[in-house]
């Protein structure tokens, strides 16, 4: 910086000589000195200033701005995002499709042990084995008196037991609060639910994940706290679920069968409403699973998804509707039935010999093999493995249980023209129930893909068409003469117009090879055959049953009159009238009701999904 | 003028403090009183859950079975059948008692009363 000097020597000398006084020059430069000192000073105060208000403007802006948000906006409950959390149980209620409980939780206590600060331990011990008559005394004064700091008594147990503990009155003894699930129908679909368990345990809390069935497969969905606690709406009906139990358990019990599955599905929207599979257990007190041996012992296995059988002659019909949609035949066409037919070096006999032709009605209401390899043999290896991959029996089905991937069809990996002949009458693929009344119900529904869901009122893409609508109709058509004059007579049901097919198939061996007198028997029904709502699966495990005849195995002895029993049952449950000949008189109202609906009546539903 | 305007300034600082210290108190009783309520909630909820599992464990199919096989001699209930439900258009319901300003219209009229 140049500084002026205040008395610049040139212009004092200059002064001087004119006389002048030079402190005026002095004067004169303090002066302009002062004066650039002072602007300097001024436009720093300035510059303070505008900050200053600058941040006071800013400041009272955002208070302002902050103020008119919350008076323009509505008013919310501070807090009630870390709370709302405790409020709301912490697994959903699973219901059946009229909202009744199936599944839910109920507050429970576990007790723990705190042996250091015990008084009694040996008192304690005492008394807790006499409130629990499971826990050894002598084990509890071991553990009590040890070196142990932290135990665990019991998981969950009931008020009274707590009371009892309480009425010890020893300090070392805790409570810990416990979320415990509850299947309130005992039995009842235990196999679609599955069950529970605790997972990560803490004093205070513990997790309660699924063990198997729907639980497990929606274990996210139940405990993800933002569905708020909306149960999980499942497509069973609770009252069709327990009287089909109490039907096929009853027909089991007169088939003397080892065990018993049914299903009943919608067709429309392929929501199941009953599926049953015999025998089962309370998933209350969940069995432990076999460890050894075959599984399908064990109370555990779900027949309708996991077992895989060879389902018999109730296949017959898939090659049947396949050449009516080639348009290979029609209902009428001869098919040669010439007993027994050779293919390669085996050969294939029918029941009982049907004579050296069968129209392709009778091939399905006799049910001849030999006359269904024939129509198989006309549509070709490659288009009959094409279609049965379309019907869903090359896969798991999509079902929303963790169970279906174990469902997988046993299909051959090579196809040989005796495997292509004797699939066609459903001997060398086995499949689950469910599948078959997946792929009975998609030609039932005029040929679209019905692909069966336990979820009630989900909204799903239309199924693919697979099969011509006529020669849909027509299958519907040959199977109910099945029921008319064929195979299932004892299937009829006065008014329902069952349409089915029985099938009857050997059980394989372990070992190879099949067994002589262990059958599979089913019935794979639709009904009202004029316009098929509810498809209907039976299977009997090894059922046999002594007529007047002998000892019968056949489905058409077996399966076939439990399935008319059930559907007799649950046809009218399901809200299904009976197609009648008799003319009801229709009366014309004598008075308009005056029904005004109130402001307050619409009923209120929680949206599932 | 001026000290008026400063009296009148102080006054309405502490007038606003004391508006923002109530304000202050009332907020947190309120939520005391939210936090109360949210507990009564979930007190309530779980009362719920009780009674909706207690209802379901009575009302369980196998349990109504058994009562109604109890009790048949008085109820005689046996399991619904095919053709118990018909239309309402079938059924031939006994014409109302007229309103009585309307009885006395119709009794002018007697093509009315043989409909």
């Amino acid at each position: 910086m140049i500084r002026i000097p205040l008395r610049p020597l040139a212009r004092i000398l200059r002064a001087r000589e004119r006389g002048e006084n030079p402190d005026a020059i002095e004067a004169e430069n303090r002066r302009l000195r002062h004066e650039a000192i002072q602007d300097k000073a001024r436009r720093r105060a300035e510059g303070r200033l505008a900050l200053m208000a600058s941040l006071f403007v800013l400041g009272f802006g955002v208070v302002g701005v902050r103020m008119g948000a919350l008076a323009s906006s509505d008013p919310i409950e501070p807090q009630s995002e870390v709370m709302s959390a405790q409020i709301v149980s912490q697994r959903a209620d699973i219901t059946d499709r009229h909202g009744r409980v199936l599944a839910t939780n109920l507050l429970t206590h576990s007790l723990y042990a705190h042996p250091h600060q015990m008084v009694d331990p040996v008192g304690a011990a005492r008394g807790l084995a006499r409130i629990f008559p499971d826990l050894d005394g002598d084990k509890l004064l071991r553990d009590f008196t040890g070196s142990r700091k932290f135990m665990w008594i019991k998981r969950k147990m009931s008020p009274e037991q707590m009371q009892a503990v309480h009425d010890l009155g020893e300090p070392g003894l805790l409570f810990g609060p416990r979320e415990m699930r509850v299947y309130p129908n005992g039995h009842i679909a235990s196999h679609i639910l599955g069950g529970s368990g605790f997972g990560n345990e803490g004093v205070d809390s513990a997790e309660v994940l699924g063990v198997a069935g729907v639980e497990k497969a929606f274990d996210g969905w139940l405990r993800d706290p933002a569905n708020e606690g909306a149960p999980l709406q499942l497509s069973i009906d609770l009252a069709v679920q327990a009287a089909m139990e109490q039907v096929l358990a009853s027909g089991m019990e007169v088939m003397s069968a080892k065990g018993a599955t049914g299903i009943l599905m919608e067709i429309g929207s392929g929501e199941i409403l009953a599926m049953a599979s015999l025998p089962d257990f309370d998933p209350n007190d969940r069995p432990r699973p076999l460890l050894k041996g075959d599984p399908s012992d064990s109370p555990l296995f779900n027949r309708a998804v996991q077992g895989q059988y060879e389902l018999g002659s109730t296949f017959k019909i898939f090659p049947v509707a396949q050449a009516l949609d080639l348009a290979i035949i029609n209902p009428n066409s001869g098919i040669n039935t010439t007993s027994p037919m050779r293919i390669g070096k085996y050969r294939i006999n029918d029941f009982s010999n049907y004579g050296p032709q069968l129209s392709a009605t009778d091939v399905i209401v006799k049910s001849s093999n030999v006359g269904t390899v024939r129509i198989a043999q006309m549509i070709g290896v490659e288009r009959q493995k094409a279609f049965l991959q379309k019907l869903g029996f090359f896969d798991p089905l999509p079902i929303e249980m963790v169970e279906a991937p174990t469902g997988k069809p046993l299909v051959p990996t090579r196809w040989p023209a005796v495997t292509a002949a004797t699939v066609s009458f459903g001997h060398g693929l086995a499949a689950s129930p469910l599948h078959l009344a997946a792929a009975y119900a998609t030609v039932a529904n005029g040929g679209r893909k019905v692909t069966p869901t336990l979820i009630h009122g989900r909204t799903r893409p239309e199924g693919e068409q697979i099969l011509s609508e006529r020669a849909a109709a027509r299958a519907v058509d040959m199977l109910r003469q099945v029921v008319t004059r064929g195979t299932a007579k004892q299937a009829e049901v006065e008014g329902y117009e069952v349409a089915g097919k029985t099938g009857t198939a050997d059980k394989p061996r372990p070992s190879g090879g099949y067994y002589d007198n262990k059958v599979v028997s089913t019935f794979a029904s639709v009904f009202p055959a004029s316009a098929p709502k509810y498809v209907m699966i039976v299977t009997l495990d090894e059922p046999s049953v002594t007529g007047p005849g002998g000892e019968s195995r056949t489905a058409g002895a077996t399966a076939a009159p439990v399935a008319s029993a059930i559907i007799r049952r649950l046809a009218p449950l399901v809200g299904l009238e009976p197609v009648t000949d008799e003319k009801l008189p229709v009366i014309a109202p004598r008075f308009a009701p005056r029904v005004e609906p109130q402001p307050g009546d619409a009923l209120k539903v929680s949206a599932n999904q | 003028m001026r000290p008026l305007t400063y009296l009148a300034c102080a006054l309405l600082v502490m007038g606003l403090a004391f508006w923002a210290y109530r304000e202050n108190y009332r907020t947190q009783a309120a939520l005391g009183e939210m936090s109360q309520v949210q507990r009564e909630i979930a007190q309530l909820r779980e009362d719920l859950g009780v009674l909706r599992a207690e209802w379901a464990y009575l009302n369980r199919p196998d349990r109504l079975r058994e009562l109604v096989d109890l009790n048949f001699d008085r109820l005689q209930l046996i399991p619904r059948e095919a053709g118990q439900v018909m239309d309402l258009g079938h059924i031939d319901y006994p014409r109302p008692p007229a309103p009585p300003e309307a009885q006395a219209e119709s009794s002018d009229n007697p093509a009315a009363l043989q409909e």
